[in-house]
């Protein structure tokens, strides 16, 4: 067991991940730290460049509200939020971004990303809300003006290839965090005043579709490993939106973005008969309550009618693509120039799509010598993902900002500082924080700045270093380290490093982690559907995981970082299976299906399902929390036109 | 195998001070073995084939072969990356070529300025974040009793 060295950084405020959120976070908080004399620590477990989910680049940024040219309110967004998740959401925290994203989108803009414009020197939008770039380097932009922010302040210090375990705690205050890093043999400890979390959401909790090279192809990126939930579980904060997972339906196995094909271009999607599953299945949609009448049609509803056609055999599902793009270039038939000018475009806008964001969806393309122009292209649903940001939930359950709570939703939303978990001094942005959905890349990056600013705001008010109980300190130093000790100690018991009766290797654990949620879960070989005695055998069945935990074998520093993550992992399944357990009805069918409790429950279950693990006792609690309105609720017959349409 | 070096072009970024495949990739997964000086990709299957040791590998020793359990062999998709655009060159398992050139960024590389040179303010306590409004082109933050 090679020896490490305990490296102990003191900061006022500590950021921890380095994606969109996070960066976000940066910017902010260097400029209030530099006006109130404080300092900032930012921990990546990558390189900031290129980590996060915006790594590869995107092509859309999907939350722009254009409010200076009075396109939108700050309200329609939030309506918009609240109706695609079936109802659950915090309308103070949506506000609260929808009202300052404009103002990241702007940024970007002025830092170098090429956003795409109209003649008249307008945004080009893709849909409603969405924006279309050339985003290649849209993590690199962003991450630059982070870094310049921290560096050239003076304020702060970015650590990167430190991978983060855990929360330190004061007692009931978080104190900063632990871990190590992944190029040397050295423990970090981080003590800070206050703590702001932004560690993505979670990737291959479930078992992906693909098993062999392709596994790491899921939508979402396979780093994202669960860090934020189980850093904000272990500090004992309360969490929110559990069950809602999400699942995306993208061009198959590549896993390619349709936002371009379906808002941009009009593409339809039909099944193998030709069969349009959103028009035959409509009548479907009465049975989700008001959720089903509204425009437009929620994401799980969607994902529902295709799961519909899958499972009556009348798969594969595929998108129109050839169609699509006839019908826009047809308006220049007859100008023979001008036909041949438009499909260039056209074909050059949708490989930039692949290219700028999944280009694995392009090799496919290329490896099946796929012209969209000529053949459609299979979409189908992706496995289960934990992404707040997204059309999931699932994160912190976190106060919203004092200015945009009425009388009635203060009590229950609002305790002292925006963005701030229910545990003092730990704050949440991006899929960090939950019930707040659609925040997407310009959106976490807004909340992130929010969460920073609040962050210093809570420092200058509460202005004393916390205390670290040093024997803590040194166990969970052990504990971390504890892998490596395992597997040091055992190998010699077997002549194969990964098959040995004394520990488990870091893959392994993840799949047995992913049999256990996709076969009891709801995952995709369970067609998305559980029920209570599933779920309870997922929880029988991960309490052998979480014994085995302790067991678990590193055999390097790489391995010591996948142990971990695998733990976060687990910490965010129990969450799920929890809380899944607990809401006793279906609100999001295309999500999932309990099939003992196949309808929706207005009366019992208009509620946000939250969870807390004490941190002390390690005992679980289930709370409901009340779904309270900040703005005026359209009226039910306000909803009617679209039901008669 | 996802991403994967090509003997012959990698030197182990010799001359730099860090290997850039390894110091880049956002899962950790490129690693130099010491003793021949040349990267390999240590755990294909947790790739997300993101390009971005292939676009930052300076002698273009990092190529990507599609996900062999869904992907059939044969295309590739080849990026140069220059600092204001990349250039894509896509091979289809066919021998069909298409060309794509689109932009990157519209500024100098590292001259992205914190406040967008929108101006920042020194309230802490107003909602404002600190470019703000002026970054929003609106004169206030919305609020519950202003603003739209």
């Amino acid at each position: 067991m090679p020896k490490f060295e305990t490296v102990v950084v003191e900061t006022d405020l500590l950021i921890l991940g380095g994606g969109m959120a996070a960066c976000g976070a940066a910017v902010e908080a260097a400029h209030w730290a530099k006006k109130n004399g404080l300092k900032v620590a930012l921990v990546d477990k990558a390189a900031i460049d290129r980590s996060g989910a915006v790594a590869m680049g995107l092509s859309a940024i999907n939350q722009y509200v254009g409010l200076r040219d009075g396109a939108n309110s700050v309200q329609n967004y939030v309506d918009y939020v609240r109706n695609d998740l079936m109802g659950v959401t915090r309308e103070d925290l949506v506000a609260d971004i929808a009202r300052h994203v404009d103002s990241s989108v702007h940024l970007f803009e002025k830092w170098g990303l090429p956003i795409w414009k109209d003649e008249a020197g307008k945004y080009v939008h893709e849909g409603r809300w969405q924006l279309m770039i050339n985003g290649e380097s849209y993590k690199v932009i962003v991450a630059e003006a982070a870094k310049n922010a921290l560096l050239q302040t003076g304020v702060g210090q970015i650590f990167e290839r430190v991978f983060i375990v855990g929360p330190l705690m004061d007692g009931d205050r978080c104190a900063g965090a632990i871990g190590f890093s992944v190029r040397e043999n050295k423990v970090y400890i981080f003590k800070s005043k206050a703590t702001l979390t932004a560690m993505g959401g979670a990737v291959h909790v479930f078992k992906p579709r693909s098993s062999g090279e392709g596994m790491g192809r899921a939508w979402y990126p396979p780093w994202n490993s669960g860090s934020s939930a189980y850093f904000t579980l272990k500090a004992g904060a309360e969490m929110t939106c559990q069950e809602v997972r999400f699942i995306p339906v993208r061009f198959k196995d590549a896993y390619g973005p349709v936002g371009a094909w379906f808002l941009l271009f009009k593409s339809r999607a039909t099944n193998a008969m030709g069969g349009e599953y959103m028009v035959e299945r409509k009548s479907e949609l009465g049975k989700w309550g008001p959720y089903g009448r509204v425009k437009p049609i929620p994401a799980n509803l969607r994902n529902y009618l295709g799961m519909l056609d899958v499972l009556d055999g009348k798969g594969p599902i595929y998108m129109r693509t050839e169609e699509a793009l006839k019908k826009i270039s047809d308006a220049y038939k007859d100008d023979p120039k001008a036909y041949a000018k438009k499909m260039k475009e056209l074909e050059s806008e949708a490989w930039e799509d692949f290219l700028d964001m999944t280009i694995s969806q392009a090799l496919l393309w290329a490896a099946t010598n796929l012209e969209p122009e000529k053949r459609s292209s299979e979409i189908a649903a992706a496995e289960p993902y934990f992404i707040g940001s997204h059309s999931g939930a699932s994160g912190a359950w976190v106060s919203g900002p004092e200015d945009l709570q009425t009388g009635e939703t203060k009590k229950d939303y609002f305790w002292g500082y925006a963005n701030m978990t229910t545990v003092k001094g730990l704050f949440a942005a991006g899929d960090a924080s939950g019930a707040s959905s659609h925040k997407f890349s310009s959106g976490s990056h807004a909340e992130g700045r929010i969460a920073a600013k609040s962050a210093i705001k809570f420092i200058v008010e509460n202005n004393t270093a916390p205390k670290l109980d040093q024997a803590r300190v040194d166990a969970l130093t052990a504990e971390i380290l504890k892998p490596m000790e395992t597997f040091e100690k055992n190998q010699s018991a077997s002549t194969d490093e990964d098959v040995n009766p004394e520990y488990i290797k870091p893959r392994m654990f993840m799949f047995r982690l992913q049999k256990i949620m996709d076969e009891y879960a709801g995952g995709v070989t369970a067609q998305f559907t559980t029920n209570k005695p599933s779920l309870e055998r997922a929880q029988e069945l991960l309490a052998f995981l979480a014994e085995d935990s302790a067991k678990l074998g590193a055999a390097n520093l790489h391995e010591l970082m996948r142990c971990w993550e695998n733990v976060h992992r687990m910490w965010q399944a129990e969450a799920h299976v929890r809380t899944v357990l607990f809401r006793e009805e279906t609100r999001w069918p295309g999500y999932y299906m309990r099939s003992d409790t196949p309808t929706l429950d207005e009366e019992k279950w208009h509620v946000f399902a939250n969870c807390r693990c004490d941190a002390k006792t390690g005992k679980w609690e289930m709370i409901k929390r009340p779904i309270l309105h900040v703005f005026a609720q359209p009226k039910p017959k306000e909803l009617e036109p679209a039901l008669a349409h | 195998m996802p991403s994967y070096v090509v003997p012959e072009k990698c030197d182990g970024c010799k001359a730099l001070d860090k290997t850039a495949c390894q110091y880049i990739c956002p899962n950790d997964l490129m690693i130099l073995n010491k003793n021949t000086m040349k990267a390999h990709n240590q755990d294909p299957s947790m790739c997300w084939e993101c390009y971005s040791c292939v676009k930052i590998c300076p002698t273009q020793a990092i190529q990507v072969r599609g996900y062999a359990d869904f992907v059939p062999l044969g295309a590739s998709a080849t990026p140069l990356r220059s600092t204001d655009s990349i250039m894509w060159t896509v091979k289809f398992r066919n021998g069909t070529l298409k060309r794509f050139k689109f932009p990157i960024r519209t500024t100098a590389e590292g001259t992205a300025v914190p406040d967008g040179g929108f101006g920042a303010h020194g309230d802490l306590k107003s909602t404002a974040l600190c470019a703000e409004p002026a970054a929003l082109g609106l004169p206030a933050v919305f609020s519950l009793t202003g603003g739209k």
